[in-house]
């Protein structure tokens, strides 16, 4: 894996979505923001602040308006090929089994013969701890583990960024804080330049190099916070006392803008 | 529990049997009503089909039986493959390419409402003999509903899963191969299920007019010849050989979707 490389640069993009019948849509406006290589990228922030379309952005499935983007000082525009992944829900075809999900983008690009994709992929099954379930189909596994099978399919391309855009929305809570390790881990082992959308402050401090909070729509990057936690983490550093300081920073923070926001619309 | 749950629906489908038998015995034997009271009763028929020595020259020892069965399965089975070969590529065509749908979606639509036994006339007319013609007016029907379901399979696929083999890196010719083909599968089948119902109905209606052999042929021959118990021994023998040409296709159709299989629980 590249060790430094990945870094994500944006300046000034903003979105605008015209929706008929109704006033324009800005879903970013000014967002500027400097993700940083091989390190964990949280962007934070409310519900319906433009997160989304953000990640569509950074994915290339969507051109800004406004403003550019470059990965490692070259401008990226349209999908970046093989050097951005985007983690997806939904991404596992129920009538292959996951070994064969993992291994389909290796595979159809032809980067990796279907032997070497396979060896692979179980190395990254085993990781995750679906070792057993290789040859089963993606309605034989519970939430979470579609969730790391789908994350091994996205992994298996070896990308120098990873965008994941709420990976673990709709997981219970259980299930959820398991991903969230396992996610850890992952990071703390590859060093995988990272870009995770949350709209939970919790996960975001226990996962974060930096947070990176947004403001309501139109959404730009507002505050970046830097989480010293040390690492490698553990569940345990939730009971911390800098643990607590930073959610309050960050809770400061969040209230701050959109208050901030609402304020400048009574002066206006 | 199980084998009680299944004992019971055993109960059930013979119940069902015996009433439909008995309504027919009651309506033959003792319905004041003179037409109903000159149609063969159930044991009549049965004696009749198992006789080494039928009285009207066809039961289960006399080898015409089976020439008949064998000419109509032929027919019905050849108009059934050359609908799939034709119908499953053409639908998978119609939903993979939006510029050929629009340009034949009419046509079909157009085409399909006409009953097969109005192409009869010109089926004869087109053909050289009567065989061509009865297995083309069978084909007809069976294609229409092959490439129906064909078509819908392809449009009901998630547009998730040709987001995320595109996200992959996959080709049109990937795609087509991994995801329209096997997504489209389920309802190709339900298709192929509709297709054999329907060509053993068109079929049948078709060997009535045009054929010298066949079950249809043997009905309408038995109407002629007032031997009544042949009418309902070519019904019955259309019934078992219809159900178990629909049974043929599930079992393909289960082997071939391995995955539905063990996704819903029913397999190993």
């Amino acid at each position: 894996m590249n060790t430094t490389s990945g870094a994500l640069v944006g300046k000034n993009i903003s979105k605008t979505y015209a929706v008929k019948g109704r006033a324009d849509a800005v879903a970013l406006k000014d967002c500027t923001f400097h993700f940083e290589a091989n390190k964990l990228n949280v962007v934070m922030g409310t519900s319906g602040c433009g997160k989304s379309t953000l990640a569509y952005i950074l994915a290339g499935y969507i051109a800004p308006d406004e403003g550019n983007l470059t990965l490692d000082g070259q401008p990226a525009k349209g999908p970046i090929g093989n050097r951005l992944m985007v983690f997806q829900e939904t991404a596992l075809w129920p009538w292959m089994t996951v070994e064969d999900n993992v291994t389909f983008g290796p595979v159809v690009r032809g980067t990796l013969s279907r032997a070497r994709a396979k060896a692979r992929s179980h190395e990254l099954l085993d990781k995750f701890g679906l070792g057993d379930f290789k040859t089963k189909y993606p309605e034989q596994l519970s939430g979470g583990m579609k969730r790391r099978a789908e994350l091994a399919q996205a992994l298996i391309n070896s990308p120098d960024v990873m965008v994941l855009d709420e990976p673990f929305r709709g997981l219970d809570v259980m299930s959820r804080e398991l991903m969230q390790e396992y996610f850890l881990r992952l990071f703390e082992d590859t060093g995988l330049t990272t870009i995770f959308i949350t709209s939970e402050l919790e996960e975001a401090i226990f996962l974060a190099d930096r947070i990176y909070i947004m403001s309501d729509a139109p959404g730009r990057i507002v505050d970046v916070i830097e989480v010293d936690l040390p690492r490698p983490r553990e569940v345990s550093c939730l009971t911390t006392e800098r643990y607590r300081e930073l959610k309050e920073i960050a809770l400061k923070s969040l209230y701050g803008h959109i208050k901030t926001e609402e304020n400048d619309f009574a002066i206006s | 529990m199980n084998t009680v749950v299944r004992n019971e629906k055993y109960w059930l489908m013979a119940a069902g049997y015996i009433g439909a038998i008995f309504l027919w015995y009651a309506s033959v034997k003792w319905l004041p009503i003179s037409s109903f009271n000159r149609l063969p009763d159930p044991l009549s028929v049965i004696r009749e089909w198992l006789s080494p020595d039928p009285s009207y020259g066809i039961s289960i020892f006399t080898s015409d039986y089976y020439v008949h069965i064998w000419y109509s399965t032929y027919r019905a089975f050849t108009a059934f493959f050359l609908a799939v070969l034709l119908g499953v590529p053409l639908g998978i065509f119609m939903g993979w390419n939006a510029k050929f749908r629009e340009f034949s979606g009419a046509l079909v639509g157009l085409l399909r409402p006409i009953p097969p036994l109005a192409w009869v006339p010109l089926a004869i007319l087109l053909f050289p003999g009567v065989e061509p013609a009865v297995i083309f007016v069978t084909f007809l029907v069976a294609f229409f509903a092959t490439t129906m379901n064909t078509l819908v399979g392809v449009r009901s696929i998630d547009e998730d899963y040709f987001r995320a083999a595109r996200c992959l890196g996959a080709s049109r010719t990937d795609i087509l191969r991994d995801v329209i083909v096997p997504g489209a599968l389920p309802h190709i089948f339900t298709g192929l299920q509709i297709a054999m119902g329907a060509a053993w109905f068109s079929l049948v209606a078709g060997e009535m007019i045009a054929a010298q052999y066949g079950l249809g042929y043997v009905i309408w021959e038995a109407y002629n010849l007032i031997q009544y118990p042949t009418i309902v021994i070519g019904m019955a023998t259309l019934g078992i050989v219809g159900f178990l040409s629909s049974a043929a296709i599930r079992w393909v159709g289960q082997r071939l979707m391995q995955w539905r299989e063990e996704s819903l629980g029913l397999g190993g």
